[in-house]
């Protein structure tokens, strides 16, 4: 896991592609701004996302918000351990804190997203 | 940040890493460790919280008991010296200006403490309805307020205090020295513990502040901020200005009539209370409870059939329950336990029952 290699989107997710399969989670910055997670819901294996689309919420004390897919494909995994310990999020976005994998449909999505310097340098939005 | 108020403790806390946030015109801790943290210190060991931004009055002289007889609900003819009772301001139309702890500290002295969100409006009000002649002062920028809360706050207070601690009861107040400095200690509080509110000049509030942190290292005692004050209120069931309370909601949708006396005689708000309860219905304070993994939060929906039959007041995540808890005005028929309701969040409907209140009971 090398966060400095991962694709960056907008909305504060990550992905991590290895082959076809990506692995999402949220940003640093995007745990920090939410504070204490209490809860994440996730979405069940086999379902179909497309680019943009909402796989499931979040939410800690302080709000709650959708989790946005930032490439299109099938869920083949999701973090289970989430549901027992959300905190995973807070402490360990980049690795304990990973939420969904998916089987890409459309890999030249990746290319539109950002690189680790980027999102760093890019001003962020709520 | 603009012109906020900071207590004598502010450089302490932001020292020891909280979190700072804007409450009622203060700079105050919002968070240290982090809330269910934090929740967890105070119901299993003790919390200490700086609250010095509350705002506390006295009202002294032959007039006093009068004077506050017709401002408050309660009847303060009953109190006896060194008690503290929990009462209402009222407005003329019957709703909650604020509620409040009064502490009777001698014959004709008393000790108003009220929420820092209202301290200027109270009193205005309570100067204003002052024809009774009794002497009306303002301390709240001179005394700090430190509350130790928890299981073993008793322990961590004997250590330091010049006094058997053990002897102030429930809703007492004496006074004593802590690290040197002279204090007011009232076993009071606002989380659901076992606990004690320290009140003392704002000069000497940081040596007692250090020597309860030290005296409680061996029962590990941890500063606590605003956000878990709140969800340990919410457990416990109390109420909160600006939530449960407000200028237009009656003690009777508040449940709150057994704070309100009409046998002491005349006092603000007396005739539109009774007048509310005489007409019962109308929404009424109910706890909720999530089934859903969602916080129901203020200001959204409660329905049932798709039908709004109420409104949330107050909702957080109970991490001593594991789930979203809430208080909620419903109308009377729904506010019975058990009843299965949703609460509208966002684009999320999520399962909901009515359930009684506190959420939260120390054993």
């Amino acid at each position: 896991m090398d966060p400095s290699k991962f694709k960056y989107s907008k909305t504060h997710e990550w992905v991590n592609a290895e082959d076809d399969t990506a692995t999402i989670g949220i940003t640093e910055y995007a745990q920090s701004e939410l504070g204490e997670i209490v809860f994440v819901e996730l979405p069940e294996i086999g379902i179909s996302f497309s680019k943009g689309d909402a796989f499931g919420t979040i939410e800690s004390y302080k709000t709650v918000s959708d989790l946005i897919t930032p490439i299109s494909g099938e869920v083949v995994e999701i973090n289970a351990e989430l549901a027992e310990s959300p905190e995973f999020v807070n402490e360990s976005p980049y690795e304990k804190g990973w939420m969904i994998k998916l089987k890409m449909t459309k890999l030249a999505e990746l290319d539109e997203l950002m690189t680790a310097q980027q999102y760093e340098n890019a001003p962020k939005e709520h | 940040m603009g012109d906020y108020m900071r207590t004598p403790l502010y450089e302490d806390h932001v020292r020891r890493g909280a979190k700072i946030t804007e409450y009622a015109g203060w700079e105050m801790p919002l968070q240290y460790a982090g809330i269910a943290r934090e929740v967890e210190v105070v119901r299993k060991k003790v919390g200490l919280f700086d609250i010095s931004h509350m705002g506390e009055f006295t009202v002294s002289g032959p007039n006093a008991l009068d004077l506050l007889q017709y401002v408050t609900t309660n009847d303060i003819s009953k109190l006896d010296i060194s008690r503290a009772q929990y009462t209402l301001l009222c407005n003329e139309n019957g709703g909650v200006i604020d509620d409040l702890i009064i502490y009777r500290l001698a014959e004709q002295h008393y000790l108003l403490i009220v929420n820092a969100a209202n301290e200027k409006k109270d009193f205005d009000w309570i100067s204003g309805h002052n024809s009774f002649g009794a002497k009306l002062e303002n301390h709240s920028a001179y005394i700090a307020l430190i509350a130790v809360q928890g299981p073993l706050a008793e322990r961590t207070l004997q250590d330091v205090a010049k006094m058997n601690v053990e002897e102030i009861g429930r809703f007492q107040i004496a006074i004593t020295k802590i690290a040197g400095q002279w204090c007011q200690v009232a076993r009071t509080g606002y989380t659901g513990e076992d606990g004690f509110e320290v009140l003392s000049d704002v000069n000497d509030c940081a040596d007692i502040w250090n020597a309860l942190l030290t005296s409680g290292e061996q029962y590990g005692v941890k500063p606590i901020g605003l956000g878990a004050r709140d969800v340990l209120r919410l457990e416990a069931g109390l109420p909160l200005y600006g939530h449960e309370l407000t200028d237009e909601t009656s003690p009777v949708a508040a449940r709150l009539m057994w704070v309100v006396k009409p046998a002491k005689g005349d006092f603000i708000g007396k005739a539109a209370i009774l007048q509310a309860k005489e007409n019962g219905g109308g929404r009424k304070l109910a706890g909720i409870e999530a089934i859903d993994r969602c916080i129901p939060r203020h200001g959204c929906d409660v329905t049932v059939d798709g039908k709004a039959v109420g409104t949330i007041t107050s909702g957080t995540f109970s991490p001593t329950l594991g789930k979203g808890i809430a208080m909620a005005y419903l109308d009377a028929d729904m506010a019975a336990v058990d009843m299965a309701v949703e609460v509208t969040t966002g684009a999320r409907t999520c399962a909901c029952r009515v359930v009684s209140t506190p959420f939260y009971k120390r054993t």
